[in-house]
């Protein structure tokens, strides 16, 4: 269910950029998103058109960028992918781990239509 | 800003920002634009002020999660009572319908404020900040923000708490941290709690969910608490907060904060940002400690 509010935030966010380049509509949205960040991705893309709806974004394509799960072994040093469930060093099976990848809930780019008339370079 | 500085870009994301630079052109002519910020921005920024506002009155801002049912307002009773004459307490209680838990809560003679969210799954920080005005900060050591029963939303939201408590009741079985690794990562303590029914539900084991819980890469405490009968078991639970109040008065005297060990993507990106804007916000994690 809060993949709805998480679309809501997404648009605030995306309307305001938009505002910012004066763009005349949002093509195309990429965001980043991990299996450990609490979203999932399918959900998100249901809730999307409903929360977009009558906004510069209504007809943009949403892609979602998976991250995979990785981690750093405190205790060995090596870097290896791991399971959500399971982020333990595949090296030497410690738990003392740090995550690098795979929780990321991020909007990583956006692509705007602007008018024909916005001389200045972006 | 973390958009110029580059402070958001960690090892994970930086392939998005090689190469073509903050802004370029697709090949059809669109503008296109880096962002590289959390989807919750909004909420993460709110969240921040929300601990500001807890960091200025010196008090403990702690978020309560678990299923429904697995006993947080119980916990939060026997808390009080427990703790009456050493630690002033207020409850700030989610969920969906009624005002049940904060008169529960009321009848223990504490302040509480009651968040119903309808049909949201969880607190957000702003509904958290609207609460917040209707207490008095000034007369609290420890406020508890009992999240709306649930081990999926809860976990991706930061509200501006501290720390992070996760109950897990015997009666859920012992692999509920495999099954919901976001929330159980997110925890700084976790709490078996209904430790009293362990000799009747003897198919929990106590090991296996602490192994479990170790398989996220979490060595934060996980310790049992009963509330009830001849079994009633709260020390270690107590003793945590104590020592947190007490960590929290250090780090205020320091001119620090605290941020749950684990934050959600988006909350990490803020740590940065907001650096200068709050002079006393050098923020310190729990390095977790066996």
């Amino acid at each position: 269910m809060h993949e709805l509010s998480i679309c809501m935030s997404l648009l605030d966010q995306v309307e305001r950029i938009a505002k910012e380049h004066r763009a005349e509509r949002v093509e195309r949205i990429l965001l980043r998103i991990g299996p450990l960040s609490g979203v999932e991705a399918p959900l998100l893309m249901n809730a999307y058109p409903l929360a977009a709806a009558g906004t510069i974004a209504e007809h943009a394509q949403l892609d979602i960028e998976p991250a995979s799960v990785r981690v750093h072994c405190v205790d060995c040093g090596a870097e290896s992918p791991a399971t959500p469930n399971r982020l333990l060093c595949a090296s030497c099976s410690s738990y003392h781990t740090k995550l690098i990848s795979g929780d990321e809930m991020l909007l990583a780019s956006l692509e705007m239509s602007l008018p024909e008339d916005a001389s200045e370079p972006l | 800003m973390c958009e110029t500085c580059g402070c958001n870009i960690t090892p994970g994301n930086e392939h998005l920002v090689r190469g073509d630079g903050k802004h370029s052109k697709t090949t059809d002519g669109r503008a296109a634009v880096e962002v590289l910020t959390g989807l919750l921005d909004e909420n993460d920024h709110q969240a921040l002020h929300n601990r500001e506002h807890f960091d200025r009155h010196n008090l403990l801002a702690l978020n309560l999660m678990s299923s429904p049912g697995a006993g947080k307002t119980s916990l939060l009773e026997a808390t009080i009572e427990a703790l009456q004459g050493e630690l002033r307490i207020a409850v700030i209680e989610g969920d969906l319908e009624t005002e049940n838990d904060a008169e529960r809560i009321r009848a223990k003679g504490v302040p509480a404020i009651q968040i119903a969210t309808g049909s949201a799954c969880h607190l957000d920080a702003h509904m958290v900040h609207d609460a917040l005005h209707q207490l008095d900060l000034a007369d609290i050591d420890i406020l508890f923000i009992e999240n709306v029963g649930n081990l999926v939303c809860p976990a991706s939201f930061d509200l501006g708490q501290h720390r992070n408590v996760t109950l897990l009741s015997v009666p859920e079985g012992d692999d509920k941290p495999a099954k919901y690794p976001v929330m159980f990562r997110a925890a700084d303590l976790v709490l078996l709690s209904k430790a009293d029914l362990l000799p009747v539900l003897d198919d929990f084991d106590p090991a296996r969910a602490e192994r479990y819980l170790r398989h996220l890469a979490s060595s934060v405490p996980f310790e049992q608490v009963a509330i009830r009968g001849e079994q009633k078991a709260l020390s270690p639970w107590l003793d945590w907060l104590r020592a947190e109040v007490a960590a929290q008065g250090r780090r205020r005297a320091a001119g620090k904060t605290a941020r749950p060990s684990v934050q959600p993507d988006g909350a990490r990106l803020h740590t940065h940002q907001h650096a200068s804007t709050y002079s006393t916000s050098t923020v310190e994690t729990v390095e977790a400690g066996g």
